[in-house]
């Protein structure tokens, strides 16, 4: 019986691993350009590069359909591309221009889209985790069927309401997906000077389903993920992934020299041996499933879109002035 | 503007409700009116709330939407939040007013500015219902007017109603609103009996209301301070001084016009309200009745709130700390020069 089927699996699956390294590369090239424009200061403010991590935002959300919603963090540009945010729009907010998704009101960490999902950017550690638990809850409530993530970093491990927030989930058997992103620093501190005891515990300890998994893998990441969702959206109740991860950059753009916290040696082998771009496509060549000139054509595509994007966004008008009292009340 | 809605002391129909059962009867209303309006809190369900505000609603409209929490203020205030964001009207129940501070990162960073943070696209209309008020002997943490916290905060709405009427229609209309609105109950009027339609009506936020017309003086009031100023009104009067009363409703958005139309034509203002006195809602009143009326206006605005003092609870120290009618009275009369 699974013979008929098993090709078009094999070539589904194949079309969604290639699409995850496309995704993954443009999240890379996109915030290389943040850090470009940043260096250039032609950015206001900062910006919170998620170079590394890529794998966990794309894993995760290729296990969502475009209807399920997302809170993302600070650290967020990840997450909103890999929903289906336009680098251009994303560009346009950054720079605080009309043209991005919220209008230039928001600008980096707010990052916020209704059409993917995505209920936005939080720049409150574990500001958003009652804002995903409570659309979880109106997927529950309207029957619709969607699935709630919120997106954070170990450092929310340290709020109280993340913990409220897994008890009223269980309690209430509502769809969520807690995923938490532990790239080891806390800012400037290792998470093991700020964490007691075991991070999957605390949400066992509410019944919650948990799974750890390697967050520099983006296949391990989509199936443990994919487990959790399908199970939240049977009605089977909350779930936590626990993402091991690492930033390749500072906490933010600024953060430059960084070895009173952490040693060069220590990122550059987690970027030689644990890129999670790198070895995925090295697996995928491996696999036969695609050589190095496309995935050479892929980086290139990509960095070439993320600069006509980024001149999309210089050349947008900023808001007018009297744009400042608007959208304060619906 | 709305339509004004003056004396609603005056009958609108014989029927009259306490405080707490039109709040009841608005929440009822709105819940058989729209599926997505739902309860939440703390002992709200087989409860009714300590206070059994809410009693009755389970039995009507089941735990779906009448729903007991943990004791986890910031959790189910956040959860709120989202819900609201995404197809819900909720309505949190936050027992005491004191315990708000347990939700101000869900309110004020969140609830208060997901709107304008994503240009307008996500809106937050929920309700956050709680309560103020002291001498009811519940000491330091059970007896705290906090309302000015949420009226510094862009984004919010603050209801404070004075009559069954105003609570019902204040309720539903703020149900009804877009935007997160706190709706703040003093906790010793939920027995306050009056006139309460059974039909269907709002009262529009951003609208005062003259409780009481005088020629004399004017006697700004929130909440259960309309109550002291009407009595103070009744002692002016036998004295020969016209007080007029009139009660804003709601924090903001805030009818400044009716304020200072009323102090135009008194030329003398008192503003009463609960909370603490010092930087509080009586000096943001004060300020817009003494920008508008400057030039009709024969003596300073008085302020009149909460001492600056925790709230004790011994009851001969607690009486102290709150405007009373006699206060009030005295105050009045010098500021009339009787």
């Amino acid at each position: 019986m699974t013979t008929a089927t098993q090709p078009k699996e094999a070539s589904e699956k194949v079309d969604l691993w290639l699409r995850m390294y496309r995704q993954m590369v443009a999240i890379r090239q996109f915030e290389a350009q943040v850090n470009e424009l940043y260096t250039r200061a032609l950015m206001p403010g900062l910006a919170h590069l998620y170079i590394g991590e890529e794998a966990v935002a794309v894993g995760v959300c290729e296990a969502l359909e475009p209807t399920d919603y997302i809170t993302s963090t600070h650290r967020g540009h990840g997450h909103c591309l890999a929903k289906g945010a336009s680098p251009d729009r994303m560009f346009a907010e950054l720079l605080g221009k009309k043209a991005g998704y919220c209008k230039g009101k928001g600008g980096s960490m707010h990052i916020a889209d209704p059409a993917t999902g995505n209920l936005g950017a939080n720049a409150i550690v574990c500001g958003s985790a009652g804002i995903a638990t409570g659309a979880a809850f109106s997927a529950r409530c309207l029957g619709t069927g969607q699935v709630s993530v919120c997106f954070f970093g170990e450092g929310a491990l340290g709020q109280g309401v993340l913990y409220e927030e897994m008890n009223l989930a269980q309690l209430f058997k509502l769809p969520v997906i807690y995923v938490c992103e532990n790239n080891l620093y806390t800012e400037y501190t290792h998470y093991t000077e700020t964490t007691a005891g075991d991070i999957l515990a605390r949400a066992t300890a509410f019944g919650l389903q948990a799974a750890s998994v390697d967050g520099q893998d983006v296949r391990a990441v989509h199936a443990n993920m994919q487990r959790l969702v399908d199970r939240a959206r049977r009605g089977d109740g909350p779930g936590f992934l626990l993402c091991n991860t690492y930033r390749y950059h500072g906490h933010h753009v600024g953060d430059i020299n960084r070895e009173y916290y952490r040693s060069k040696q220590e990122e550059q082998t987690w970027k030689t041996e644990r890129d999670p771009i790198a070895n995925f496509g090295k697996w995928l060549i491996e696999q036969n499933l695609a050589d190095a000139p496309v995935l050479a054509q892929v980086q290139a595509e990509l960095e070439s879109e993320m600069k006509k994007a980024v001149e999309f966004a210089i050349a947008a008008p900023y808001p007018t002035v009297d744009e400042v009292n608007e959208d304060v009340y619906a | 503007m709305p339509e004004n809605h003056p004396h609603t002391q005056t009958a609108h129909t014989d029927r009259e409700l306490t405080f707490a059962q039109a709040i009841r009867e608005a929440l009822a209303e709105e819940m058989r009116r729209d599926k997505t309006v739902c309860i939440m809190g703390e002992d709200v369900a087989e409860a009714g709330t300590p206070f059994k505000v809410l009693s009755g609603l389970l039995e009507e409209f089941g735990k779906d939407r009448v729903l007991d929490t943990p004791i986890s203020e910031a959790g189910f205030t956040g959860l709120a939040v989202g819900a609201a964001m995404t197809g819900m009207r909720p309505v949190v129940d936050i027992m005491f007013g004191d315990f708000i501070t347990l939700t101000m990162d869900q309110m004020v960073n969140q609830a208060a500015k997901v709107h304008y943070m994503s240009g307008g696209k996500w809106k937050v209309p929920m309700v956050m219902r709680t309560t103020m008020g002291a001498t009811r002997r519940s000491a330091a943490q059970h007896s705290q007017s906090l309302h000015a916290w949420f009226c510094h905060v862009p984004g919010l709405k603050v209801v404070l109603p004075s009559t069954p009427y105003d609570a019902k229609g204040l309720l539903k209309a703020a149900i009804r609103d877009e935007n997160p609105v706190i709706f703040f109950e003093d906790k010793m009027m939920y027995k306050l009996k009056g006139s309460v339609p059974a039909d269907d009506y709002t009262v529009p936020l951003g609208v005062a209301d003259i409780k009481r017309v005088g020629e004399d003086i004017t006697l700004v009031a929130t909440s259960s301070m309309v109550q002291v100023a009407l009595g103070a009104a009744t002692m002016l009067e036998e004295i020969g001084v016209s007080a007029e009363v009139v009660d804003p409703r709601t924090m903001w958005p805030l009818d400044e016009k009716t304020l200072v139309e009323s102090a135009k034509k008194t030329s003398r203002a008192i503003v009463l309200d609960e909370g603490y006195e010092r930087y509080g809602v009586t000096a943001e009143l004060a300020s817009v009745i003494a920008t508008g009326a400057f030039y009709d206006l024969d003596a300073p605005v008085k302020r009149m709130g909460a001492m600056h003092v925790p709230i004790p609870f011994s009851p001969p120290l607690e009486d102290v700390t709150v405007p009373t009618e006699e206060t009030v009275f005295e105050a009045a009369r010098a500021l009339c020069g009787r």
